[in-house]
């Protein structure tokens, strides 16, 4: 199965695309930045993945293209995964929204500028979801102190 | 460390007042530990340990502290159970502060004793840091019975505290 | 004393999406994120017309407990216990996709027996977690004797997984290529007879609830979702399959040893809160069917693999042979060495599909672990289903969702 999802991305795929191939049996798409909302189009209405499952990204700090955005997409019709990859740099860290395609891309993209600090051209909606107002910085860089409170509350004593 | 000390005055109070006011504290002591309201500021994990010690076979029935009031204002015991988050500190602070003298506060759980084993930029390192704790809780979730034994040290502590009802001083 | 349009001395956490309304009649109420019926902490801002509730801004987050940057920090083993406090109440199940993602990245297969136990006991915790979110609903809807009747089970249950754990609910069990321990003597017995002891006690809870009239007219055409916007949202589990589709990994994509297994997928008719309640409620009697199953099917062997990359060696050789000594430092200072890489590893966990994404450099620390929670991808869609219905039918149609905190915000 996991062959003909193959060769089924490849022929929708191909030219937007830089890379597919297989990782421990999951076919991940590497792609620009910019082809992000034709691509996932493409996979939703052709490919049949109807279930958009997350959006995260990885920080590789000291590489020119500092964050690597990672999308996985379910189908309900041919029980099929796929993983997206893309990359954004760390002076422009901004992508396409897929608010327009999924409802759930709302929560999951506000979780992910929270963390990172990835802007989403298109969600209308990026207040802070998991941290709260006031909190300054991005806690899932790697340049972020792990112990690093911002207490909202003075404390006592 | 030779440096002035604080003088100490002998008790200038007569005998009768000070029978009067130790039965009293017994009296309003034993009235106020049987009969807990507690307010259950829940959060994490350790709500379903409260779940299980609330209801039956180990029951806080027994001791009086079984009816939860979701009101601060008409509860009296403020038992924060679970991790409390930097997000929620305001919250548990506003709580704290619509609570009515007398109040106890029971830090259940070790996320609320000290933080837990999340050392990070989200938890806040134990509820002390902003409200007085009466009642520590350890344990991740704490075993019913260590909530109990919890409870009951803070019965004892409630019969063996002064209770100032009327004056500062009676 | 302050005027009242003052700062408040104490710092509002969130900015809420309106704070008008557009009209004159309606009025915006703060519900939580301290609050008996949130199940934790959520704050649902809501506009109102009288009772009718117009529209909802979902507040999560009040739970974050950086479990991402935790697990950076941290051995591949030691995180395990962070692992654990995500679904707090199916905690086998956490532990297992985390191993599985692991696993499957180092290019490990567990032995037969590890297979079927971790089958059995992610059943159990099913159960569990069905019974903890259906006494916590029928509760809040003023049910308090099938709450006792459900919670008295429910601790036959835990003292039972503390007799294999030692811990009652948070229980740390699950380790790269294998299991803690081995079942010890009389616990299938045991399991035995505590599945009797719960078909008697949720044939009671049967008979108060399935056709009490006020139970239906309080859930019947509550809180409904279509399919279409579900799977828009992102709904998996039970809250899909009530909905009328027949999603199920352990079905369409089985793992473990669910593909042996004899066992039906229960499937909702319109989507709405009663038929969530029972589409859990067939839920457990096939995971108990699933357990029943699983108890005669139980093979001998070993529970975890030979492999000195992940798995400590026996302690009688750690004492006596250089080469285990050293193997064992290893793993605890550095801990298991997992090769560069990536992998994602999704299993259906009692509320969807919970999926860990892990990331790997080669070293003994991740270098990022990211889970994909059902309950916080949820959130993002339960406006949909408490929009145009009263006031009231927020607290049981909440309920349904089974938000579990440590899940939603990690």
């Amino acid at each position: 199965m996991a062959d003909t999802v193959l060769e089924r991305l490849e022929k929708h795929l191909a030219p937007a695309v830089t890379s597919i191939a297989d990782s421990l049996g999951m076919p991940v798409v590497t792609l620009p930045a910019a082809a992000l909302a034709g691509v996932v189009r493409t996979l939703r209405d052709e490919l049949g993945f109807d279930l958009f499952l997350d959006v995260t990204a990885v920080d590789w700090q000291g590489q020119p293209e500092r964050f690597e955005l990672v999308y996985h997409f379910y189908s309900t019709r041919d029980y099929a995964r796929v993983r997206l990859k893309t990359r954004v740099t760390e002076a422009d860290p901004t992508i396409d929204s897929l608010t327009p395609l999924y409802g759930c891309a709302g929560y999951m993209e506000r979780e992910c500028h929270d963390m990172y600090g990835i802007v989403f051209r298109g969600n209308a909606d990026l207040r802070p979801i998991l941290l709260y107002e006031g909190f300054i910085g991005h806690p899932l860089r790697k340049d972020y102190a792990k112990e690093q409170e911002q207490p909202l509350v003075p404390y006592r004593k | 460390m030779a440096g002035p000390t604080i003088p100490i005055h002998p008790a200038q109070k007569s005998g009768a007042f000070e029978y009067l006011t130790t039965k009293k504290d017994e009296l309003v002591g034993w009235a106020r530990k049987f009969s807990l309201f507690p307010y259950p500021f829940v959060t994490a994990c350790c709500a379903m340990e409260f779940m299980a010690v609330s209801s039956s076979p180990y029951d806080t029935d027994r001791f009086g502290a079984a009816l939860p009031r979701f009101s601060p204002r008409q509860a009296d015991l403020l038992m924060v159970v679970g991790t409390v988050t930097h997000k929620q500190a305001p919250i548990l602070l506003k709580v704290y502060e619509q609570m009515c003298e007398p109040k106890w506060v029971m830090a259940f759980g070790v996320c609320a004793t000290s933080g837990g084993f999340y050392r990070n930029y989200a938890a806040v390192q134990g509820i002390d840091r902003i409200i007085p704790v009466d009642v520590y809780v350890p344990g991740c979730p704490p075993r019913p019975e260590m909530v109990i034994d919890g409870i009951m040290q803070l019965q004892d502590k409630i019969a063996r505290s002064q209770h100032l009802i009327v004056t500062d001083k009676f | 004393m302050a005027p009242l349009d003052s700062k408040p001395s104490i710092p509002n956490p969130v900015t809420p999406a309106f704070t008008t309304t557009p009209r004159d009649d309606t009025v915006i109420v703060n519900i939580g994120p301290s609050h008996p019926a949130t199940h934790g902490t959520v704050q649902i801002i809501a506009e109102l017309s009288g009772e009718r509730v117009l529209r909802t801004d979902v507040h999560c987050g009040y739970l974050h407990r950086g479990f991402e940057k935790e697990c950076e920090a941290h051995t591949w083993h030691n995180l395990i216990p962070y692992v654990d406090r995500l679904n707090y109440v199916s905690a086998f199940i956490n532990d297992f996709a985390y191993c599985d993602a692991v696993e499957k990245l180092m290019g490990i297969e567990i032995t037969p027996r590890c297979r079927y136990l971790r089958t059995l006991l992610s059943e159990y915790s099913r159960l569990v977690d069905h019974i903890t979110c259906i006494a916590a609903g029928l509760m809040e809807l003023g049910a308090m004797t099938a709450f006792l009747y459900l919670v008295m089970v429910r601790d036959y249950m835990y003292e039972h997984i503390a007799d294999l754990t030692g811990a009652r609910l948070t229980y740390t069990y699950g380790r790269i290529g294998g299991l803690a321990r081995d079942l010890p003597d009389g616990w299938l017995g045991r399991l035995a007879e505590i599945l009797d002891k719960y078909e008697e006690f949720v044939g009671r809870v049967h008979g108060l609830m399935d056709r009490n009239r006020i139970f239906i007219d309080r859930m019947r055409d509550v809180g409904t979702i279509s399919t279409a916007d579900a799977l828009s949202y992102g709904y998996t589990g039970p809250i899909l399959r009530s909905t009328g589709c027949p999603r199920d990994l352990r079905k369409d994509t089985p793992y473990l040893a669910y593909s042996e297994l004899d066992f039906v997928v229960p499937v909702g008719i319109r989507g709405d809160n009663y038929d969530r309640y029972y589409v859990r409620m067939v839920e457990m009697d096939e995971s108990v069917h699933m357990m029943r199953q699983l108890m005669e099917m139980l093979p001998d062997g070993p529970i975890s693999v030979v492999d000195h990359r992940c798995v400590f060696p026996e302690k009688h050789l750690v004492y006596t042979e250089i080469e285990s000594l050293i193997n064992h430092f290893k793993l605890v200072m550095d801990g298991p060495q997992v090769p560069a890489g990536d992998a994602y590893s999704a299993h259906e966990s009692p509320n969807g599909e919970l999926g860990f994404y892990v990331v790997s450099t080669g070293a003994g620390t991740p270098y990022k672990v990211h889970v994909r929670a059902p309950s916080f991808v949820h959130m993002g869609g339960v406006h949909k289903m408490l929009d145009g219905y009263q006031l009231a039918d927020i607290v049981p149609t909440f309920g349904s969702v089974n938000m579990i905190g440590g899940e939603c915000d990690r």
